[in-house]
């Protein structure tokens, strides 16, 4: 009864939390405190947020090293660029028909991938992200390199906001329940999980095709803000920067790979005029934190009100509350 | 019928066979354990029954079901349960999460119902929590259910394996040296415990074992393994004066 009662009040607690913290922004944009400039780099944040914690689901929780994530944000992106400026769809079908494709190449590439291991799984997905961008290319409907440009700005504020709480509260939803206890073992003891009657090989192929779903949400939302849509735009360095934005925050926590997905897009956006030494402080930055915490900022714990009280000595929050 | 009967089971790695031409059957709630010297082939015919790995040739029954090469997952769901000679536990989770893990194979929600966290997701969370605990509460582990299960003393990891094998819901439990790294005392309580949890489950237990007196005062019946061949079978009284075996153990007689 008590757990209830804690739960409900948790959840009054979120969704005031999130309504105060949607009109907060909408107001500034509105009344043109936030400028061009921070929308931007706002739009990016939440996308980043997106492809960071779907990322983790893949690398951080079923512990399957992937390095093919920006392969299923471009086939989100181009996908729904092809309904809603070629076919005039409107902008919730190309969404839809974005994670539904990327869904479906994550598990047309995870069935055979999955069973590799370790590197090879790296290499693998490494490869498998490459070979969707060339294909994009060389494909004319899409415009090849070039691309399609002209895309109507699609991605608002609401849009944006709407879709990094639906990610979150998904993945978070999923991964403390019973099938990401499951996930969560094929991470701890392939062997184990699997004699516990875990059928390993389906959660790998799970968690990789709802990453890769999201992932194609986060390259709708990137294609219809900024008018145009490359192949180029979604080669391996952007695999590697939302792997940097997992590792950075903590393999296994939602929290880490929100908070790693602000700060590197913030660092992004003030190292814009420094272009030539972005590339080496952001290495810096890394190799301090691989250094000093190898498990990333937040290991695989997450962030909540209980980590408050313990780090700032508040008083005990009973064991029971989790 | 018996529960589990192996017929001409074999298994090599590369130019060595482990398991050659295995014969062995188990009645229901028998209690028989699995000896012999280091290497003998005693996990890897564990890991024969278990799934995983794939045999040569031979037939494995359970019930009377041919299971011969199911993969692991679907053989625990059949009603085998082992646990492992060197602990294989979740390391990074809960002594609960433990347990929570092997209760999934019967998970009351659906995949959606906890994405939306609907009514039947709260309920089906609820019983798996109560039934995690009991089979923590047979083993004295409820106390320290929050604890990391890599940081438990040995003895505790060894039981919670055994907890969480048993929450599968087995009807056939296999232990891979449970008394490995105990002290005698500790040994004896498991020995009880093991007994207890045959009776109140009505499971039939195979067991591997190296403490002589453990397998002598428990087994009921045993089958003694030497390269990979059984050379001796029987109640124990019949084993421990068994020619072979002494050899086997002990080398040749000297002299």
């Amino acid at each position: 009864m008590q757990d209830k009662k804690r739960t409900w009040g948790k959840f009054i607690l979120e969704v005031i939390f999130l309504v105060a913290l949607f009109t907060l922004v909408q107001y500034l944009i509105t009344v043109g405190i936030l400028n061009r400039y921070y929308q931007i780099n706002l739009t990016l944040m939440g996308i980043n947020i997106i492809l960071a914690v779907s990322l983790n689901l893949i690398n951080g929780f079923t512990g399957q090293l992937s390095l093919g994530h920006a392969g299923f944000m471009a086939i989100g992106a181009f996908a729904s660029v092809i309904m809603t400026t070629l076919l005039d769809y409107p902008f919730i079908i190309g969404i839809i028909i974005a994670m539904l494709a990327a869904a479906l190449a994550g598990f047309i590439i995870g069935v055979p991938t999955l069973r590799l291991k370790g590197d090879y799984l790296a290499i693998a997905t490494l490869g498998f992200g490459e070979i969707i961008r060339v294909v994009l290319q060389n494909i004319d409907y899409t415009g090849g390199p070039a691309g399609i440009s002209g895309i109507a700005k699609m991605t608002t504020w609401p849009v944006l906001f709407i879709a990094v709480v639906v990610t979150i509260v998904v993945i978070v939803n999923m991964i403390n329940s019973s099938y990401g206890r499951a996930i969560i073992s094929v991470r701890e003891d392939e062997v184990a999980a699997e004699v516990m009657g875990i059928n390993t090989t389906k959660y790998k192929v799970l968690a990789f095709v709802v990453g890769a779903a999201f992932a194609g949400l986060a390259g709708a939302l990137y294609a219809h803000y900024f008018y145009i849509v490359k192949p180029e735009t979604f080669n391996f360095l952007k695999s590697f920067d939302i792997l940097v934005m997992v590792v950075l925050g903590g393999l296994g926590s939602t929290t880490g790979a929100v908070i790693a997905a602000i700060f590197i897009t913030v660092l992004n956006a003030f190292l814009q005029e420094y272009a030539a030494v972005r590339m080496i402080i952001y290495a810096l930055i890394l190799i301090i934190v691989m250094i000093y915490r190898p498990q990333g900022l937040l290991g695989n714990k997450e962030l909540s009100r209980k980590s408050f009280n313990r780090i700032w000595g508040g008083k005990h929050v009973s064991s029971t509350n989790k | 019928m018996s529960h589990l009967q192996i017929n001409n089971l074999s298994k090599s790695f590369g130019g060595l066979s482990a398991v050659l031409e295995f014969d062995f059957t188990i009645s229901q709630q028998e209690l028989v354990g699995l000896i012999g010297p280091n290497g003998a082939g005693k996990t890897t015919v564990f890991n024969l029954i278990t799934g995983v790995y794939k045999p040569d040739q031979g037939k494995i029954y359970l019930e009377g079901k041919d299971i011969t090469g199911l993969p692991p997952y679907d053989i625990c769901k059949k009603g085998i349960a082992r646990t492992f000679q060197n602990i294989r536990l979740f390391n990074d989770l809960s002594v609960l999460d433990n347990v929570k893990i092997a209760l999934h194979t019967d998970v009351p929600y659906s995949l959606s119902a906890s994405v939306l966290r609907l009514p039947s997701f709260f309920r089906g969370e609820e019983k798996m929590h109560q039934q995690a605990l009991e089979y923590l509460k047979i083993f004295g582990l409820d106390t320290i259910k929050d604890e990391i299960a890599s940081s438990l003393p040995y003895g505790e990891q060894r039981r919670l394996e055994i907890a969480r094998a048993l929450a599968t819901r087995p009807t056939l439990l296999i232990l891979d040296e449970p008394a490995a790294g105990m002290n005698p005392n500790e040994t004896k309580e498991l020995m009880e415990l093991i007994n207890w949890i045959r009776d109140e489950f009505n499971l039939t237990i195979l067991l591997i074992e190296h403490d002589m007196s453990l397998v002598m005062g428990v087994c009921e019946r045993i089958y003694v393994l030497d390269y990979g061949q059984i050379i001796a079978e029987g109640i124990p009284e019949e084993i421990r004066n068994n020619k072979r075996v002494i050899e086997a153990y002990l080398g040749e007689e000297v002299g």
